[in-house]
């Protein structure tokens, strides 16, 4: 139960990750992805005659109760499986990010950013609302997100994913060396 | 909405209920790996730490063999169905679409997955970006037609 309790290393949480492709394939030809719930929600929600959003969500439900997992999931490892460890980060990443105004290093998300109070700041609205809008308008432009393209799509090797892969980690590297420097400082 | 009037009892959720039960694992493992927190993308992004690459290296990997092992062994479905895994093509939303969406994940620190094990996890900022990732799919939705694909 201690070691449960301890942070996961990468061998350990990487393997497991990638077994959820087969049970999901074998439990009923689903394939792992969970971008797409975002727009299940929206059919589900909001169609609004939207063509794109015109089809039957409920023959996907699948994937809403796998995500409704993952919230209780998140639920468990954070309540029950959790002692509270600092996160053992590269300190050339702590020295970067503390030159660029982060000052909270606590948690797993730094709460100067990313809380309830910060939200009508203008590097809440950014870091929240417009990094959320970013995330789901991007994804579902993309046809999928880590898990679809980056885990999905590359285990079954279809190269349009390597692609989506390659541009993802592409957009990230742009944000996180020429962008975020002056976000974080507004 | 084609057949929102087909019978659907609790026999579906049942069947569903085993999908639940993989996703409470994965939420596990996001937030035990601290795939989930912030910190550890912006390492990913700085080139300062092996951690992500590493999970997810070892998860492709591990998704490769099984499913050349499923191939090979033409392993069928608990329901007995032979395994279909569907084609992607090729659209240059796979490009453009990628690039937003990695901008974004380096901004939130989350992708998809991560949000809502955040939100689990008693994060109460990743319910808004949960709700603006809705969005955005929403309005990628209506702008489908005119965007290059």
């Amino acid at each position: 139960m201690e070691i449960i309790k301890q942070p996961w290393p990468w061998y350990i949480a990487g393997p497991l990750i990638g077994l959820i492709v087969p049970a999901l394939l074998l439990m009923g030809n689903k394939s792992f992805g969970i971008s797409s719930t975002l727009r299940q929600v929206c059919a589900a929600c909001i169609p609004a005659k939207i063509p794109f959003l015109q089809y039957d969500w409920r023959k996907d439900s699948w994937n809403l109760f796998f995500v409704a997992g993952i919230i209780l999931g998140g639920f468990i490892a954070g309540h029950f499986l959790s002692i509270p460890t600092p996160l053992q980060l590269n300190p050339w990443t702590t020295a970067m990010l503390r030159q660029q105004g982060i000052k909270d290093f606590s948690g797993l998300l730094p709460a100067g950013i990313f809380s309830l109070s910060q939200l009508f700041t203008v590097r809440g609205l950014l870091f929240m609302v417009m990094g959320g809008f970013l995330v789901g308008f991007g994804t579902r432009y993309a046809g999928g997100c880590t898990s679809g393209h980056a885990i999905m799509g590359l285990s079954s090797l279809q190269w349009p994913s390597l692609v989506a892969t390659c541009c993802f980690m592409a957009g990230g590297f742009i944000m996180t060396w020429f962008l975020l420097p002056y976000l974080i400082r507004l | 909405m084609t057949d929102s009037n087909t019978p659907r009892g609790s026999n579906q959720t049942l069947q569903n209920s085993k999908y639940l039960v993989a996703g409470v694992l994965f939420g596990i493992i996001l937030v035990k790996s601290e795939v989930i927190s912030w910190f550890r993308i912006q390492e990913m992004f700085r080139g300062q730490s092996f951690h992500m690459y590493g999970i997810i290296g070892s998860a492709v990997i591990t998704g490769m063999i099984s499913i050349f092992l499923i191939k090979r062994l033409q392993l069928k479905t608990i329901t007995q169905e032979p395994v279909t895994i569907p084609e992607k093509k090729f659209h240059w939303g796979n490009v453009y679409g990628g690039l937003i969406f990695g901008l974004g994940w380096a901004i939130t620190g989350a992708c998809p997955g991560s949000l809502y094990a955040q939100l689990g996890s008693g994060f109460g900022a990743a319910a808004i970006t949960l709700c603006s990732a809705i969005a955005g799919t929403w309005v990628y939705s209506r702008l489908r037609e005119k965007l290059p694909h």
